[in-house]
């Protein structure tokens, strides 16, 4: 369970990036963070584990904040993959490896590697994981970044825009892989998103950033044209299809 | 090196480290065979067997004293010096994520230079003496010694700080470098104009670099410092694997980004400039060393560390050697020769390329 606690964040004291952001996340839930570009959306995640310290507020992982923990302990109960991975002359499983790092003291366990061999079975990235990362396409880079963050065993998994690069199998494959880690392993999952109709395909819940504060938080009830027309400043219709929402621009 | 383990999904992992492994095993036999064949070669040549012998002290004594006293102390001081500016190199180019850092880059040799200049111009550091094959040379090593290694770590000290005023950035750090390694470079070249003849002799003499300068005593410290430094490098690899994936990632996996590069810059900033201030400049090794293990073992800094500092002693004792036999008796410049057998194999690198696929 994750419970965000009137989160507060600013470069400047006068300039607030995010103010008195309160929502929380049931473990087994995947929910989208929302909005036009600016509005704050990758930073409030980077909030979630401290990459960018808030100034004020609380994140609250079963019953711990986070926000008073070390950063190794933070790395324990939260994982982030970052919206542009960076390629790099190591292999996909040392990439995986890494994300055992915050548990690693002087060389890895035996149980690290049954850890990593297990999430490369478990999503089958056997036929790469002896290339280096800088060789992958996107997609199989994205699988092992998330495949690190999952080595991590965290109980909050923060992702910006994992599909941003993809092309649309990918980005429904890599979807998919986190909506089945949600559930399976019983995670909160946030996600900064763009695109509306992926967010209603795979999120159980949605929250929309506007002018630096919650416009709304809900379930699928809020995905409606006014709500999504007042945060996007865009025309929309909200539509059904095969019993699944779609969101049409009218413009 | 990190335990290995037999796989359960099909991947065969344990090859992989084996083959890294080995790499590391055969630089290390190299780096052996070819400081025994450097101690054997030179204006006197004596057979290896010989070497052994006099280096536990049993055979001629002529060839005791050439061995021990004479070669075995450049010998160690390439193998030490390079391990510990390839390692400096390495994980400075990891640090500020640019392949271009180097002791040289960042200014640390430039620094050097000129403590050195102001040891010799003003303190009385350089003379001229009546040999042929050292016309001119640096008469109170300690002293310059002692000059340059201040003047490096202050540059350092001065990197380090306007950093730190902008979050240990790796863009504060190489451009602060750039700026002081031209501030010094311009004050070198000052002190050399308003310098007399014998005393710019001596300061040029001193930046080209000479590894038979070091006494064991040097020695026994840059080992100490490089070892030291070694051993925090490599317990820190996995921290320069996490800064490999960005520095947000990195943050992600629970890794203190500025502490690890501050700490990182001042140790090996400490190692370059101890090195330097003790054998004067010697370009290129800190900076292509990793390039060339880079090929061949990836960017994991479990291997790409030892690999590095290894390949650093290798082509620093192939340098060396090189030097003291093109045109023996005459010994040529240690900086200049790495500098000009390093660039084209530099070069090669680019335009060639080997070992891409970790698979291969």
């Amino acid at each position: 369970m994750l419970k965000i606690d009137a989160l507060e964040f600013g470069y400047r004291s006068n300039r607030k990036i995010l103010d008195h952001i309160e929502f929380d996340v049931a473990n087994g839930e995947c929910v989208a963070i929302l909005g036009n570009n600016g509005a704050g959306k990758s930073t409030m995640l980077k909030c979630l584990n401290k990459i960018i310290a808030p100034q004020k507020g609380r994140v609250v992982v079963n019953e711990a904040d986070i926000l008073k923990m070390t950063r190794l302990d933070i790395a324990k109960n939260t994982a982030y993959v970052a919206q542009k991975s960076e390629g790099s002359r190591i292999t996909a499983y040392d990439a995986i490896l890494l994300g055992r790092k915050p548990y690693i003291k002087l060389a890895p366990k035996k149980e690290d590697y049954q850890i990593v061999e297990n999430i490369i079975a478990s999503m089958e990235l056997e036929k790469f994981s002896l290339r280096y990362i800088d060789e992958l396409s996107g997609g199989e880079l994205q699988k092992v970044m998330i495949a690190r963050a999952l080595a991590q065993e965290p109980k909050v998994l923060l992702l910006d825009e994992p599909t941003s690069c993809l092309d649309l199998k990918n980005q429904l494959e890599v979807l998919k892989l986190i909506q089945n880690i949600t559930k399976e392993k019983d995670i909160a999952v946030v996600i900064v998103i763009h695109d509306l109709n992926l967010a209603l395909r795979y999120c159980d819940r949605f929250l929309f950033l506007k002018d630096n504060e919650i416009f709304c938080y809900g379930g699928m009830d809020i995905m409606t044209s006014e709500n999504i027309g007042a945060v996007y400043q865009v025309p929309v219709t909200v539509e059904s299809y095969q019993n699944q929402k779609v969101v049409i621009p009218l413009t | 090196m990190d335990n290995k383990k037999k796989t359960a999904c099909g991947v065969n992992y344990d090859q992989y480290v084996h083959r890294k492994a080995l790499t590391i095993v055969t630089l290390l036999i190299l780096t052996f065979l070819t400081a025994l064949f450097a101690i054997s070669a030179g204006s006197a040549d004596i057979p290896v067997a010989e070497v052994l012998k006099a280096l536990f002290g049993f055979g001629a004594a002529k060839n005791v004293l050439v061995t021990v006293n004479i070669r075995l102390p450049r010998i160690l001081m390439a193998i030490v010096g390079g391990i510990g500016l390839a390692a400096a190199g390495c994980v400075m180019q990891s640090i500020l994520k640019n392949p271009l850092a180097s002791a040289s880059t960042l200014g640390i040799s430039q620094g050097a230079s000129f403590g050195a200049a102001i040891a010799i111009t003003f303190l009385g550091g350089g003379t001229v003496m009546g040999n042929t094959a050292d016309a001119v040379t640096v008469n109170n090593p300690y002293l310059t010694s002692i000059c340059a290694f201040a003047a490096s770590m202050f540059v350092t000290f001065v990197i380090l700080g306007l950093s730190k005023a902008r979050k240990a950035s790796p863009e504060t750090m190489i451009l602060a470098g750039v700026a002081l390694s031209s501030l010094f470079a311009g004050a070198t070249a000052l002190l050399q104009y308003f310098s007399s003849d014998v005393q710019m002799a001596a300061i040029v003499f001193w930046t080209f670099g000479d590894l038979g300068r070091a006494s064991m005593q040097n020695i026994q410290v840059a080992a100490v410092v490089t070892i030291a430094s070694l051993i925090y490098f490599m317990f820190n690899r996995w921290n320069y694997n996490a800064l490999e994936c960005g520095e947000h990632t990195a943050t992600g996996l629970g890794v203190n980004v500025s502490r690890v590069r501050l700490i990182g810059m001042t140790v090996a900033s400490l190692t370059a400039a101890t090195i330097v201030s003790f054998v004067g400049i010697i370009n290129f090794i800190g900076l292509i060393a990793p390039h060339i293990m880079r090929r061949f073992v990836g960017n994991d800094y479990r291997y790409l560390l030892p690999a590095s500092a290894l390949m650093g002693a290798l082509m620093l004792l192939i340098s060396d050697t090189f030097a003291r036999l093109i045109i023996s008796p005459i010994i040529l410049p240690i900086g200049a020769i790495t500098s000009f057998l390093g660039a084209p194999l530099f070069l090669y690198l680019i335009f060639k390329g080997v070992g891409h696929h970790a698979e291969n």
